[in-house]
């Protein structure tokens, strides 16, 4: 492992995605139906990062009472969705999944 | 959280918009702290070494490809397609920067390049918000200082997880992942205000599920497209309410 070469492609790949947009977009407009689908990408993307990390941990489906996670998240997206607070939602959302797994021992 | 105290056409000094983007940011700094902890954990646990694990936090600087690349280096992965997984999992950064770019265009290139390097999730979603507000020629400022909080709090957590990673056998254990969950949760659910975007999340999280055993992360990429067309689809069919 090659730790330079892994480290400096990373970062080139992670530059690449953040970067040129930036800079050729700022020079002109985006069409309005463009810029309309852009609103659709954090939910689409930030859903598709977390209900796979909940509900498919280390690649098996886990459903159900036992599973903390899915708890913890259900909770945390009530909280978030009636308070609109994010420093709320993640204290509720951990404190949640540490007192079911505590109480469960899940 | 919200800066909507702001009245419209009052642009306010570089200074107050700095400090206005770090006080904003901090909320994310601390659903971002238990992530980086984990982060450094699992970095010195595969056979990264703890000065490797920490220059990545100083140049690649996201969160959820460094996680990810972690478990490949452990998994053993070649460095090629480490690369390639995270070129994948930060294509979502290509669409905040076209979200962002059309509120810069008076921005010099010398500046463009360091808001584009240190943008993550975090800021983006605090960002957009100031952007949408009306006054201030001096938004960028806002941009900056929640960049450079999310940076400087990233390297601090992530070298605490790096030094405390052999005190810590498990720290997925310690359910220290799920604080990303609840971050990217709460970063999510408020702005889920219409049917289309509620559709977009149900298609792009299902597909994430199903697709979840597709290589180099491909189910990610197809998951968020199909996410973004359900919402594109049924705003044109419903209207966007």
């Amino acid at each position: 492992m090659n730790e330079f070469l892994l480290i400096a492609g990373m970062a080139a790949a992670t530059m690449a995605t953040r970067i040129p947009v930036l800079m050729l977009l700022s020079r002109r407009q985006l069409p309005e139906g463009v810029f309309r689908a852009l609103r659709y990408v954090p939910p689409a993307v930030l859903s598709a990062i977390i209900f796979p990390m909940v509900l498919r941990p280390g690649g098996e489906w886990h459903f159900g009472l036992d599973n903390a996670a899915l708890i913890g998240s259900l909770v945390a997206a009530v909280v978030a969705w009636r308070s609109r607070n994010l420093l709320l939602t993640i204290v509720v959302g951990m404190a949640t999944l540490w007192i079911w797994r505590l109480l469960f021992g899940v | 959280m919200q800066a909507s105290s702001i009245p419209p056409s009052e642009t306010k000094s570089r200074r107050a918009e700095f400090w206005a983007g770090v006080r904003a940011t901090i909320p994310l700094l601390v659903g971002a702290a238990p992530f980086g902890l984990i982060y450094g954990a699992l970095a010195v646990a595969s056979r990264l070494s703890p000065l490797a694990a920490a220059a990545m936090s100083a140049f690649v600087f996201a969160g959820s490809a460094q996680f990810i690349a972690v478990g490949l280096v452990g998994a053993g992965a070649a460095v090629p397609i480490i690369i390639l997984t995270t070129f994948v999992v930060n294509l979502r950064h290509m669409l905040y920067s076209a979200t962002l770019a059309p509120h810069m265009g008076q921005l010099p290139r010398k500046v463009l390049l360091p808001l584009g390097f240190w943008l993550t999730d975090e800021s983006f979603a605090v960002a957009a918000k100031r952007y949408n507000q009306p006054g201030g020629e001096e938004r960028h400022w806002f941009l900056l200082g929640s960049e450079l909080a999310m940076y400087l709090n990233w390297q601090l957590v992530t070298w605490i997880g790096i030094l405390a990673g052999r005190a810590i056998s498990d720290p997925a254990a310690w359910g220290l992942d799920f604080a990303m969950v609840v971050t990217f949760i709460g970063i999510m659910v408020p702005e889920v205000k219409t049917r289309p975007s509620l559709l977009a999340v149900l298609v792009a999280g299902g597909t994430a599920l199903l697709a979840q055993d597709l290589p180099h992360q491909a189910g990610l990429l197809l998951a968020a497209l199909l996410g973004i067309l359900a919402g594109v689809l049924a705003e044109r069919s419903l209207g966007d309410e």
